[in-house]
């Protein structure tokens, strides 16, 4: 036993402050908020003690889930989170596999297709906000302006100020921003491809795209398995880009996020971390099972 | 896409050179090339607006005008935002560079005991921290707010350190573990069988080998705790916050918001991690790879 910690007691030492923060600020405080969404704790005199807070079980939950405002927010997470992934993975994909082989000036276009990453959100809100003006006719300006003058006025929209498809304009600017990540990992994926299987195909005689369809895309679910999970998770937190271009009162944009932040706001402690929580469970029905999987690989890789 | 399937696949097999077959990739290639220069420039668009509105004059504010060149270039939106933003941006390179630092420490150190050191049960342990980089914030943001207004630690840039090295502890040791796990046990090994411990293995074996992923790690943290917006809009004001506060109450709190100075104001705010991407984008890149592909 001695001689045993002998050889794990420092590895200890060395983990043990990240391991006691990560206890304590991810799992432990989960706890907290968990503890938090079951009480009555809406007004900032209960926030700073100075009135009694009770346990109410799940009634915050009941009432969040049954209201029409949070469920107009549910609805727009995930309107928006299928648009923004259908949209990453396409493009993503389509220029990975446009690139897959060797091209001249390839590395311009793939440095130009994944700076958006660089910048913030709300940096690019402020240009997305004035692109998606919602002025028409003489007043337009941004892409409604752009349409006009190339002759496709029809395409003219309220963008997000659209009380019901308002979400799917903020999905434009996190398509922009996020489709270049998307193609760095399916080009990885792609080049990752040893030539001999391609080879093997051709001397079999499939064509080029018999190739595609029964060699390459096959070897590329992994790939696409992770950009799902990476930008499915992120569109179920967005919240820079929504306060950037439409901010927290817009009541078509609303998300889950920024429900969370208006009742904090407020002093509504309960309802903020029940919607954090929620979102914790979504997030984790898309995260968890992926993390199993990725621990089980891992051990039979050994 | 019907021209590259109708032919006939033996030809291409048998002889690549033929003419039909070298029209054909010719033919590809300008399609590729028609996609990408197309692309290339829709991805472009929302950078060629920043510019040129930036250095527009109250002149240019027609809505007609607002996709052409500014009638007279001025520099006074670029002098405005400056001001507005300068100060913050001070603070937020405070912020950032402690926040990186620490986090790649403790990110090193995590990734060298669970990869290379026979630490019990190190996957399991590996797993439960990688669970910290996929959750949302949100859900431990109300008892982040009453912990640090009990603790007293200060508003503002403290506040947001601590969270940039807590929160940054997940894919830091993801980082580096994946990378520790292509240094041969062999090294490990030896330098054991030589009687050094684990601490002088890992300060002198380890961390001299470990450059290029501190590199990946300190431009990932940089640019994430720069471009980070929510923490900052819980933890701080415009007055003692970092840059994305300051832009975003640049952009959206005056009562009139003048496009002019924001988007030279988001240009200004952007410059660090641009110049990071740019001048070292084959790091930058590694980083954002290391987020998706697993260990």
């Amino acid at each position: 036993m001695g001689s045993k910690f002998k050889t794990w007691g420092p590895g200890l030492l060395l983990i043990s402050p990240s391991l006691v923060l990560l206890a304590v600020f991810v799992y432990g405080f989960i706890a907290i908020s968990f503890r938090e969404s079951i009480t009555d704790k809406h007004s900032a005199a209960q926030a700073t003690g100075r009135a009694d807070v009770n346990l109410v079980g799940f009634e915050n939950y009941a009432a969040l889930l049954s209201s029409e405002a949070f469920q107009h927010s549910l609805r727009n997470l995930f309107v928006f989170t299928a648009v923004f992934l259908l949209g990453t993975l396409l493009m993503g994909f389509s220029w990975a596999w446009v690139m897959d082989r060797p091209l001249k000036g390839e590395g311009v276009f793939r440095s130009v297709y994944l700076f958006p990453m660089a910048v913030s959100f709300v940096a690019s809100g402020v240009v997305w906000k004035w692109l998606l003006n919602s002025n028409q006719g003489e007043q337009a300006s941004g892409l409604n302006r752009l349409f006009q003058m190339l002759g496709l006025d029809f395409l003219q929209n309220p963008w997000w100020t659209h009380p019901t498809y308002g979400i799917l304009a903020i999905a434009l600017p996190a398509i922009w921003q996020l489709s270049g990540y998307v193609m760095a990992l399916f080009l990885a994926g792609f080049r990752g491809i040893p030539d001999e299987l391609r080879e093997a195909a051709r001397v079999d005689g499939a064509t080029e795209l018999q190739l595609y369809r029964h060699v390459v895309f096959p070897q590329l679910s992994p790939v696409a398995l992770s950009a799902l999970i990476i930008i499915g998770h992120m569109s179920l937190k967005s919240f820079d880009l929504i306060m950037s271009i439409a901010n927290q009162s817009t009541y078509s944009t609303k998300v889950p996020a920024i429900d969370m932040y208006n009742y904090a706001t407020v002093y509504d402690y309960a309802n903020s971390a029940a919607v954090g929580i929620i979102l914790l469970v979504l997030v984790a029905l898309a995260v968890v099972p992926y993390l199993w999987y990725d621990a089980r690989s891992r051990k039979e890789g050994r | 896409m019907t021209t590259v399937s109708a032919e006939p696949r033996a030809r291409k097999v048998l002889d690549p050179s033929s003419g039909a077959a070298a029209r054909r990739r010719g033919g590809w290639r300008a399609v590729r090339y028609t996609i990408l220069i197309v692309s290339l420039i829709v991805v472009l668009i929302p950078v060629y607006v920043l510019f040129v509105t930036s250095f527009k004059g109250m002149g240019d504010a027609t809505p007609s005008r607002t996709w052409f060149f500014p009638q007279n270039w001025t520099g006074e939106n670029w002098a405005e935002a400056w001001a507005a933003l300068s100060p913050s941006l001070l603070r937020t390179f405070a912020m950032v560079i402690p926040a990186a630092v620490l986090s790649a420490l403790l990110g090193s150190m995590n990734g060298f005991v669970l990869s290379r050191w026979r630490f019990p049960h190190a996957n399991p342990i590996f797993t439960l921290i990688l669970f910290g980089m996929f959750i949302p914030y949100q859900a431990v943001m109300i008892p982040l707010v009453q912990l640090l207004i009990d603790l007293e630690v200060p508003n503002g840039i403290p506040s947001l350190i601590l969270l940039h090295v807590i929160y940054g502890i997940p894919i830091c040791t993801l980082i580096f573990r994946n990378y520790y796990e292509t240094v041969p046990m062999e090294l490990i090994e030896s330098a054991r069988v030589d009687g050094a411990g684990l601490l002088r293995t890992f300060f002198s074996v380890v961390l001299p080998i470990s450059i290029p992923s501190f590199v990946v790690v300190l431009l990932w943290q940089f640019t994430s705790a720069w471009n980070d917006f929510l923490f900052a809009v819980f933890f701080s004001t415009a007055n003692n916050g970092p840059v994305t506060i300051a832009l975003n109450n640049l952009a959206n709190g005056a009562m009139l918001s003048n496009y002019g100075v924001s988007m030279a104001g988001a240009l200004i705010a952007s410059l660090p991690t641009l110049l990071v991407y740019i001048l070292l984008g084959r790091y930058f890149v590694g980083g954002l790879m290391a987020g998706a592909v697993k260990g």
